[in-house]
């Protein structure tokens, strides 16, 4: 008996007597199936590493900082004899409503969130369109370079833009040698520099779901608003953009909630001034060391960004529930 | 109709520009004699020999890719399954829970999603030990969390343009589901899974907030090591470390384009060869 055969014959009656068989069948029994396995893992994955560490955030927003390693004090206590202590202090969020610091720089974030994503909107939107309505060889092609920032380095991205805003740097040096000013332009470190950043770093999310909404528009919708005398303008308004409003909303959603919570942009291109909320958790946690506060700013955001993270989720199974 | 108005194509030019720009003076500067980056001192290569000496940047750049690896490949396995599960398996309990759960990270903001996993594993060594301390392995946990959205998406939108007649088929003709997913499923929809490893791969091999959160000492991604030198001003050799990148990502991605083009033509031209054959 060669050994190969061995080894399939022991397999064959691991397969019909072993732990397999019997584990599969009584999971059978009970109604499971390999359709369960397969979506349990990544289920039990996101559960315990995405939607319970927010648990935790929201547990250490409300317990009161101490100097150790968890600088945080414990909620639930056993003080002695089976008496447990529940202490929940509200102190962080009341410390985020007094000092105007915090509530400015959700303000602020929001706004320049804001601003940076109407700007992408409409870069990004004749971008979308052109590729969209170029000859079809050269589409992918587009597509491609529109990706390729995006797979390349952001933190690179954004840390060319050092070279090119600051005082000795490529825009002022051009201007100076052409005579058209004498001194240095201060655009490094200002709210300019960031609004750059952040257009820059964010623009191809804007395009490719704008691409694809426009991709699947039909022609003929348009060629029949203008045999009916619509000007193109017009057309475009009434017909091409609540056609791709998927998209529009998608692209939006996909710049403006990472923008808000944007640390590496303001840290590295916006100036002192420029309060940005998740530089201000960055500090709290990093400089500061007060884990609770930085919980609460984090909690407070999250609040801020339910709205906009639904808007973007039913727009999201929209364009995939298109397809079908 | 067809064709593009100037205004659309001028926007067009304009907005490539913008995007690339940047970066084409980046590269130019990387081979600048001076080191003073952005005063053109004359043609060289030295900041690319300085790069290479530099053990630090060696050492980071081997950890990063170490990580992005396991990440990636993990992250693909997630996200496949996760993709399966939304896209084939109709409704069944908890859905509407996964679908929030697995696109959620696509635009969480970095700080959240880093601060709130290194809550996370602190609370978890107090409670259960594991894992101890931070390091390798909690940042390639927190790197698998968000980026297997991603590949969850990619699989999901490629699973729902694909024809379930082919594997309604094969489950008609006897085949068990796991034997229809690996005969015929996977195959089909391997480019959009590579393509997903690859996604997985950069976002980890890019990512700065969430790293910085759940790493310990001693394990400094590369762009820890970049951020940290960046904060102090600008120097020659990140640039030359930037084209770098660029180049490696450009390329990868021409020749990655160019092989999923020629296999969309060669299974184009196998459905027109079958239609032709039953005719």
């Amino acid at each position: 008996m060669s050994k190969p055969f061995l080894l399939g014959e022991l397999l064959a009656w691991i397969r019909a007597h072993g732990p397999w068989r019997w584990a599969s069948q009584g999971l059978r029994a009970r109604g499971y199936s390999g359709r369960t396995l397969v979506t349990a893992v990544p289920y039990l994955w996101l559960a315990l590493f995405f939607l319970l560490p927010f648990l935790i955030v929201l547990k250490i927003s409300v317990s009161e900082m101490q100097l150790a390693m968890p600088p945080y004090q414990p909620l639930v206590s056993w003080i002695s004899d089976g008496v447990i202590a529940l202490r929940i202090s509200f102190e962080n969020y009341l410390f985020l409503l007094e000092d105007s610091l915090y509530w400015k720089s959700y303000l602020n974030s929001i706004r320049t969130a804001a601003i940076s994503t109407v700007i992408c909107l409409l870069i990004g939107y004749p971008m979308a369109y052109g590729i969209a309505r170029s000859p079809a060889a050269w589409r992918n092609l587009l597509l491609l370079l529109v990706m390729l920032p995006f797979w390349t380095s952001f933190l690179l991205r954004v840390y060319a833009w050092i070279g090119i805003l600051k005082n000795n740097g490529v825009i002022n040096n051009l201007l100076m040698a052409l005579g058209i000013i004498d001194e240095p332009i201060v655009m490094l470190q200002t709210n300019f520099a960031m609004y750059i950043g952040i257009v820059y770093s964010y623009l191809p999310f804007m395009v490719l779901p704008l691409y694809t909404a426009i991709e699947k528009l039909d022609q003929s919708l348009l060629e029949a608003a203008a045999n009916l005398g619509c000007r193109p303008v017009k057309a475009f308004f009434r017909i091409t953009v609540p056609l791709t409003m998927t998209g529009i909303i998608a692209g939006c959603m996909l710049v403006f909630i990472p923008a808000v919570g944007e640390f590496v942009i303001p840290a590295l291109l916006g100036g002192p001034d420029s309060l940005m909320i998740g530089r201000v958790l960055w500090e709290e946690f990093f400089n500061n060391r007060d884990w609770p506060v930085a919980s609460a700013v984090a909690i407070v955001m999250l609040f801020v960004l339910v709205i906009p993270i639904m808007i973007y989720q039913r727009s999201q199974g929209q364009q995939l529930g298109a397809h079908r | 109709m067809n064709r593009r108005s100037h205004f659309v194509t001028a926007m067009m030019v304009a907005g490539f520009l913008f995007l690339y720009l940047p970066i084409v003076l980046m590269i130019a500067f990387s081979f600048n004699e001076s080191r003073l980056v952005t005063v053109w001192g004359g043609f060289s290569t030295k900041w690319y020999g300085e790069l290479f000496r530099n053990q630090q940047i060696l050492g980071a750049a081997w950890l990063s890719f170490k990580i992005a690896a396991m990440n990636a490949t993990g992250a693909t396995v997630l996200g496949t399954l996760a993709g399966l599960a939304l896209a084939r398996f109709g409704h069944f309990c908890g859905r509407p829970l996964l679908t929030g759960l697995a696109t959620a990270p696509l635009v969480m903001p970095e700080v959240i999603t880093g601060l709130s996993l290194l809550l996370l594993f602190v609370a978890m060594e107090q409670a259960i030990g594991w894992p101890e301390g931070r390091g390798i392995t909690t940042i390639t946990i927190a790197h698998m969390t968000f980026s297997m959205a991603y590949v969850t998406v990619v699989v999901q939108s490629r699973l729902a343009t694909l024809d379930e007649s082919l594997e309604e088929a094969a489950m008609d003709l006897g085949a068990r589901p796991a034997k229809v997913f690996f005969l015929i499923t996977l195959p089909i929809i391997l480019p959009a899974i590579l393509a997903g490893w690859l996604l997985a791969f950069t976002l980890s091999w890019d990512d700065l907030v969430i790293t910085s959160f759940v790493t310990g000492p001693g394990s400094s991604t590369l762009p820890v090591v970049i951020f940290s030198k960046v904060r102090l001003g600008v120097s020659p050799d990140i640039n030359a470390l930037a084209t770098l990148l660029v180049l490696a990502v450009a390329t990868f991605t021409t020749v990655f384009g160019l092989y999923m083009i020629r296999q969309q033509k060669r299974r184009d031209l196998e459905v027109q060869r079958a239609i032709a054959a039953n005719e």
